[in-house]
């Protein structure tokens, strides 16, 4: 077998990275929805509002950097596909 | 601006102005006094005929069209696609008044169904593009080789489609019946149509064209009612974001209400009602047998006297529906006891996570919570309905996009879920709890006729209390635009939109059932020779097979069908994401591990289910009796396990075997674009 190339190296690392925000944002943040609910977000008490509607963006920016993050690095290693 | 947009957005710009122009001459038709009836027919017929033109417009006999429109769908509408693709009839209806049943506990729904796709858009949807088959089973056995492990992923994605296929159908029967008031049945085969005029003719192809339309359809149905209701209570057409002030509201509510001395009685009422059930099955059977006689007692002393002959009549209906055997007497009073039960408990804040008396039952709440959450997300990630969608972009870079469309679509709906819970809360606590029963609102009462809605005055007072109300889930979406007093061509929009919805998912759903069976089973297994032109026709007949069988056993009517939902998550998260996931990251995983994790996963999953839930069957082989949940977990939960024992399986038989040559060829065609090919 060959050495794993670069790009597939990045790639694998940019997606570790994001896996684990995913995690923290998922089970950790989540864990603790009892303790932020003392704190208030927009008349929301903030657990709630994070479980409702915070993570769903989060969820989104990570799909959004993901996506253009990739597009740089096909760009830098100038892949084109069909 | 329009000479900028693509021919694709300027038709369906054309064709949002004629859905909204539709909506609006059918709301002044209902001003100058059409019936409600009409407007329902009106609202079916309109739809239907659009999808069924849609339909006919991109039909095709060219393989590759069929199976994956030809990969040439943009990312953002196959954004739209997927987001009706997956928003199903349960999506539509039942979100909503999960979350208004179980208030912060239901969001595990909205969290793990999103999340799902950060895994799609990381882990799957560029790779199997860059792979560019036809379907799931497809990529596994490119993968490990050979057609054994392509027959259990076959297996398992059926076994997880049909059920939800099944669901889909019966929601539009549901529908139906109640908006255009069809016989249930009829309902279910109108639906059959409606789903066939999308998929039979043009496979992928048209449903991609399909599900696109209903996708608009269904987000304009779902946000107007309860825009229309956040006008209404708090001045600002936009829910999801003033729902806070609301929800703030709703606990002021809850907290007075709750702890008021008549919800208390009603409650210890109902407590009572549990005792007195758990003492019958304890008495069981001498007390079935006793119950009779009380009854014939009192039928025989009525008829002694001059009663009145309806009070003699509901009496021997009571006599003639006891159950007829201990055994069924004690399955159907362990029913009624526990929604006494259930009756009787302080109902939780909505705003609180995790509820519980003690530490150990708040701890217990949380870890459900999180494993339904992490059930939900990777079974998301291992439907392959969803799955199939990103086979049909032009490339990886769209596919990618496209996962963003995709997720940015679904989260439209699942933001405003929630907030149609609070104002639906807001609604009852604030203007049915504590009014007279006889002047509640009509549509408590045509709710109820149609057994959505109930009440029951159990302590005589007159008045409703909060917990002598009980709302099945889907009425809550129904009856908002009848809670807020709106003309019924928004009940119309509503049933489009649910109808929408099912039809959609239902469409995609029986597209992989039938690529599975005649392109994976048909083409790849017995007849690798046989013609593009015949296997086309082998993929329509069984289509139209599939479709018929699924409507049949709608019309049973099983009522059990709609709780096996939750459970196609875990079956399909088990058996296929291990695979998927290491097939792609992993070079070391081989063809044994493969399908001892497949193997392995999906057993353990299904083991878990059927011991917890149909636990008293002792046909099943299960002679002790139901099972003790694992660490406290459900069973629509089973999938963390079967997950968990996928991957550790996979992993080490994995180790123990020798790889096969042909993976690092794989490997570099799907990790990287330009190579090996």
């Amino acid at each position: 077998m060959k050495a794993v190339s670069a790009y597939w190296c990045r790639t694998r690392r940019l997606t570790a990275w994001l896996l684990l925000i995913w995690a923290l944002l998922t089970f950790v943040v989540i864990w603790f929805a009892r303790e932020l609910n003392e704190y208030q977000f927009f008349g929301f008490p903030f657990g709630f509002y994070f479980a409702a509607q915070g993570i769903l963006l989060c969820y989104l920016g990570i799909i959004v950097y993901y996506s253009q993050r990739m597009s740089a690095l096909d760009a830098e290693y100038e892949i084109r596909e069909e | 601006m329009l000479a900028s947009l693509t021919r694709l957005q300027r038709y369906y710009l054309y064709y949002t102005g004629i859905f909204f122009g539709f909506i609006f001459f059918l709301a002044v038709l209902e001003r100058a006094g059409m019936p409600p009836r009409w407007v329902g027919y009106a609202f079916l017929v309109f739809t239907v005929s659009m999808y069924a033109l849609i339909g006919v417009f991109s039909r095709t006999t060219d393989v590759s069209e069929y199976y994956v429109a030809g990969r040439r769908v943009p990312a953002f509408f196959n954004g739209m696609a997927t987001g009706a693709d997956w928003m199903s009839a349960a999506s539509f209806m039942g979100l909503a008044g999960t979350l208004y049943l179980q208030g912060f506990q239901g969001l595990a729904y909205v969290i793990g169904w999103t999340g799902g796709f950060v895994l799609v858009a990381l882990l799957l949807a560029p790779y199997l593009r860059r792979f560019g088959q036809y379907t799931i089973p497809d990529f596994l056995c490119a993968r490990y080789g050979g057609n054994a492990i392509r027959l259990i992923a076959v297996f398992a994605a059926i076994l997880a489609s049909f059920v939800y296929v099944v669901a889909q159908i019966y929601g539009v029967g549901v529908i139906t019946s109640r908006f255009v008031s069809l016989q249930f049945e009829v309902g279910v085969f109108v639906g059959l149509a409606g789903i066939l005029v999308c998929s039979f003719l043009g496979g992928m192809r048209a449903v991609t064209w399909t599900q696109v339309a209903q996708y608009l359809i269904l987000i304009v149905a779902y946000i107007t009612p309860v825009a229309i209701l956040s006008w209404n209570v708090t001045g600002v057409p936009v829910p999801q974001a003033v729902y806070g002030k609301v929800l703030a509201e709703v606990t002021e509510l809850e907290k007075k209400l709750f702890n008021s001395p008549e919800e208390i009685a009603v409650r210890a009422l109902y407590a009572d009602r549990a005792d007195l059930y758990a003492q019958k099955i304890m008495q069981l059977p001498h007390s079935l047998i006793q119950e009779r006689e009380r009854l014939s007692i009192e039928i025989n002393a009525l008829k002694a006297s001059d009663a009145q002959m309806r009070d003699i009549v509901a009496l021997e209906r009571q006599r003639r529906e006891l159950p007829p055997d201990p055994a069924q007497a004690r399955e159907q009073w362990e029913k009624d006891m526990y929604l006494a039960l259930d009756r009787s408990k302080p109902p939780t804040p909505h705003a609180e996570p995790f509820p519980g008396e003690t530490a150990a039952e708040r701890n217990a709440q949380r870890i459900n919570f999180l494993a339904l959450i992490f059930c939900l997300t990777v079974g998301t990630a291992a439907l392959p309905h969803v799955l199939m969608r990103y086979y049909t972009t032009p490339t990886v870079a769209q596919a990618r996009q496209s996962v963003f469309w995709s997720l940015l679509f679904i989260t439209a709906l699942y933001v405003t879920a929630p907030a149609y819970a609070v104002f639906a809360k807001f609604e009852v606590l604030s203007h049915l709890a504590g009014i007279p029963i006889a002047k509640l609102p009509g549509w408590v009462a045509a709710w109820s006729k149609v057994g959505l809605v109930s009440i029951e005055d159990i302590n005589f007072d007159g008045i409703l209390q909060f917990a002598e109300l009980s709302l099945n889930p889907d009425v809550i979406v129904l009856a908002t635009p009848e809670i807020a007093g709106m003309p019924y061509v928004v009940s119309g929009l509503v049933a489009a939109g649910g109808l929408a919805a099912a039809l959609s998912t239902a469409d995609g759903l029986l597209l992989t059932i039938t690529s599975a069976l005649s392109h994976d089973v048909y083409y790849r297994v017995f007849r690798p020779q046989s013609s593009t032109q015949f296997r086309l026709v082998i993929a329509k007949s069984l289509l139209l097979l599939v479709a018929v069988l699924a409507a049949t056993v709608a019309a049973q009517k099983p009522g059990t069908i709609l709780s096996m939902v939750a459970w196609a998550f875990s079956i399909a998260g088990a058996a296929l994401f291990p695979a998927l996931v290491l097939g792609i990251f992993w070079a070391r995983a081989t063809r044994a591990g493969a399908i001892a994790g497949m193997v392995v996963g999906l057993l353990l999953t299904l083991y878990y289910i059927l011991r917890l839930e149909f636990g008293g069957y002792s046909w099943l082989g299960f002679a002790d009796g139901t099972l003790d949940p694992w660490f406290h977990l459900k069973s629509t939960s089973a999938g963390v396990f079967g997950i968990v024992a996928g991957f550790v399986t996979n992993v080490v038989v994995s180790l123990l075997t020798r790889q096969s040559p042909q993976t690092a060829e794989f490997l570099a065609c799907i990790r990287e674009p330009g190579e090996g090919r």
